[in-house]
């Protein structure tokens, strides 16, 4: 067989090179670009021609600090790499400026990384700061460090090590290797991986395929887009090895469209891959074929479930289809198919590379490894975080969150998207693992993580996402069609003041039903949100029910706005902005709302400066 | 050596759809991508379209409809040249993605999935863009948008023409 020693050694040779130069690096992942990171990448490489600097421009992705993009790093050869944040275009100029002095500008440094050279004094260290320190970077370890786009880059750093080590191996022996590291499916259900491989392995049939969920539906989850988009070889090397091991020669990977620049990076790593003879024909001379395609969904959240995927595949409607028999033994074109999600196929190269003992020594006993996380929502510091399960809850929201905006109180948080449930305080510190929290009504899901403060309305919140899943919803089962339909009718009562107590009966009633007779996961789990909230915020029902009255200060109908005479001085603003005409009230005296007029838009409450308009 | 014929040639919608058609005529489940490359020529799905991708796919017309009604992204009416598309997901829902959504309706006057008379703004809404840490936010065509405020959006619209 042949070996990527020669290339790697070459590789290595150049990646030496380009770190060991000056150099500025601009974080290019979708967010950072939504922030403003290719206008300041613009403004980066025009400066620099114009002052003909000796500095080598690069870009990497995201390297999870999404409530600091645009962040731009700066390292002087031989010195720390310095990591700015909240960097527009106007700020270049002076970051330049700090190459020519030699100083880093200290009053915009996030972090340093240090390598072998001396810190500078000041600047928090990286894998010592709040955010870094209780992570773990093994999936995410080239995010926003190397350049996405680069070939060099990945075999640089031990890319394609995992393939060369595999093929090398038996296949039973790649798929004992997958079981012992515990790795279980990272897309929300947590079925161990070897496992499902020694499924296909077994399963009757010449052609098999490797299937990669990329379909990332869940509102508020970007673990997966920010590993295609951060590190795209490593999740086709992952693929490699699963489809070297149950015996693929062709694997497909269903990426949503909304994800414009993981398609793009994906079709060049493709191409990298290709030219460099590690896909196609009889890939390092082993006799293994395997060639890998782009499947670009069409806007279909039920397309994550992993029957309807291969429905979506196949050009039909992307609707799931009963199991058994399972895609292990009819999958893809009824062939034998192995689904696994991008993190999983991720963790793969990792696990083979570094061995499954290394993997196993993280997490808990169930639950091994580590998990990548999108923290959103009300939290101060909104990003991705990958970190050991069984870490609590509380050290993700409070520790590597920063805890609530604006010094609120934390209520409730979500994992698991529409499919997960809302987690209380009292459970705050419950170590994370797929078990635990199946424990309390949620799910590990894929990873997004949404926080909720005291102004957020749990019944609201349930309605938001039962009008999701019911949108969603692909009509081929009745409880899920009909049954979600009812239970966003049910909510709307509530929040309209007009429920009454039965509708919390026939809430349960229905998730019940509709949990234990659904088709597939989608109509499965759509009733979690209501039954999490109606176990830890059964009052917030009540009170919307028996008193008319929403705590949080959300449902509209609910509301009624009033002028605190002590704080209005009259200016005016309220009563000019209404549509209704329902303020009155002389100039510079106290201002009143009459409520029978008033259409609850909120206008006034918005337009006062002085907080003398209160909603509740 | 015949020099290469250059592929950016214009050809005309019809042109470049008997060629799209060609190349997936023998592609195992071609139908979502012919739709999608189809959609990009004519910026919707016609009927008559639809009835010839039926045809020569040789799948028939109510499979290939019912695939384009089933999927959020085909669409059977004339779109706008640009598309705003304003998330909605958890993140944004809780950051006041309802506010920004507002604003775009009336920046625009135009409701959910409508498209502005001029043709030039199509008005539409996601579940989920996946920049949850920049909330609220929105895509315009492939472009996000990020930590949007309701006042910004106008503006953010004038630099599409």
């Amino acid at each position: 067989m042949k070996t990527l020693d020669q290339v790697r050694a070459k590789y290595q040779e150049e990646y030496k090179d380009k770190i060991a130069k000056t150099r500025i690096v601009v974080g290019l992942g979708t967010c950072g670009i939504a922030a403003g990171g290719d206008k300041v990448m613009a403004a980066i490489k025009e400066q620099v021609a114009a002052r003909v600097l000796d500095v080598e421009v690069d870009f990497s992705s995201c390297i999870g600090m999404c409530y600091r993009e645009p962040m731009v790093e700066i390292a002087l050869a031989g010195a720390p790499s310095v990591i700015y944040g909240d960097i527009y275009a106007d700020k270049v100029e002076k970051l330049l400026d700090s190459i020519v002095n030699r100083t880093p500008v200290y009053e915009w440094a996030v972090m340093q990384i240090p390598g072998d050279a001396t810190p500078y004094e000041g600047i928090g260290i990286m894998d010592k700061s709040s955010y870094y320190e209780k992570q773990v970077r093994s999936v995410t370890s080239r995010l926003g460090r190397t350049n996405p786009e680069s070939i060099v880059d990945y075999i640089a750093t031990g890319g394609y090590e995992g393939i060369e080590k595999a093929l090398n191996t038996e296949r039973m022996a790649v798929i004992d290797e997958v079981k012992k590291s515990g790795l279980r499916g990272r897309g929300g259900a947590g079925f161990p991986t070897g496992t499902k491989w020694n499924f296909v392995y077994g399963a009757p049939g010449d052609k098999k395929y490797a299937v990669c969920n990329a379909d990332e539906g869940d509102p508020g989850a970007f673990m997966d887009r920010s590993v295609l988009e951060g590190d795209p070889h490593s999740v086709l090397e992952g693929m490699m090895i699963g489809g070297y091991a149950i015996g693929a020669d062709e694997g497909y990977i269903y990426c949503r469209a909304e994800y414009p620049l993981a398609i793009k990076r994906l079709n060049l790593a493709i191409a990298q891959a290709e030219a460099h003879g590690l896909l196609g024909e009889n890939i390092l001379d082993s006799g293994f074929n395997f060639k890998i395609k782009i499947k670009a969904g069409a806007g279909a959240f039920v397309c994550g479930e992993e029957t309807a995927l291969l429905n979506s595949i196949e050009g039909l409607r992307g609707m799931p289809r009963v199991r058994p028999p399972f895609p292990a033994i009819k999958g893809l074109f009824g062939k034998p198919t192995t689904l696994n999600n991008v993190e999983t196929y991720a963790n793969v190269p990792f696990i083979i590379r570094n061995g499954a003992d290394w993997y196993a020594a993280m997490g808990t006993e169930k639950s091994k490894g580590s998990k990548v996380f999108c923290l959103t929502g009300k939290v101060n510091n909104t990003g991705l975080m990958e970190v050991p399960m069984g870490i609590t809850l509380r050290d993700i929201i409070f520790s590597i969150g920063g805890g609530i905006q604006d010094g609120k109180k934390f209520k409730a948080v979500q994992s698991g998207g529409p499919s997960g449930g809302c987690i209380p305080t009292e459970h705050l510190d419950t170590p994370i693992d797929y078990e635990s929290l199946g424990a309390l009504g949620a799910i590990m899901g894929s990873g997004g993580l949404v926080v909720m403060d005291e102004t957020t309305c749990m019944v609201d919140v349930a309605k938001f996402f039962l009008n999701f899943t019911q949108l969603e919803s692909c009509g081929k089962c009745t409880p899920c069609r009909e049954g979600t339909k009812r239970m966003l009718e049910i909510l709307q009562k509530i929040c309209d003041g007009k429920g009454v107590m039965e509708d919390i009966d026939t809430l349960e009633l229905l998730c019940r039903v509709i949990k234990g007779s659904s088709l597939c996961a989608l109509g499965q789990t759509a009733p979690n949100p209501i039954s999490t909230t109606l176990r830890y915020f059964r009052n917030e029902y009540e009170a919307h029910i028996k008193d008319h009255r929403c705590p949080a200060g959300v449902c509209n109908a609910l509301l009624s706005y009033t002028v605190l005479a002590d704080k209005c001085n009259g200016c005016g603003a309220c009563l000019r902005a209404c549509p209704a005409g329902a303020i009155a009230g002389a100039k510079k005296e106290p201002h009143s709302i009459d409520t029978a007029v008033c259409i609850k838009c909120g206008a006034c409450f918005q337009k006062c400066k002085f907080d003398a308009i209160v909603k509740a | 050596m015949v020099a290469n014929k250059c592929e950016c040639e214009d050809l005309t919608k019809e042109e470049a759809l008997a060629r799209l058609l060609d190349q997936y005529r023998d592609y195992k489940g071609g139908l979502i991508p012919v739709l999608q490359e189809a959609q990009n020529i004519y910026g919707y799905l016609p009927k008559d379209v639809l009835q010839q991708i039926a045809k020569e796919l040789r799948i028939p017309f109510s499979k290939v409809f019912g695939v384009c009604t089933f999927y959020a992204q085909f669409h059977l009416k004339p779109r706008g040249r640009n598309i705003i598309r304003v998330c909605l997901g958890t993140a944004c829902h809780v950051r006041g993605g309802a506010k920004i959504f507002d604003a775009a309706q009336e920046s625009l006057g135009v409701k959910q999935g409508g498209t502005t008379e001029d043709l030039r703004f199509t008005l539409e809404t996601v579940a989920c863009i996946g920049a949850c840490g920049l909330s609220p936010c929105m895509m315009v065509n492939d472009e996000t948008h990020g930590r949007l405020v309701p006042k910004r959006v106008g503006g953010i619209f004038e630099s599409y023409k």
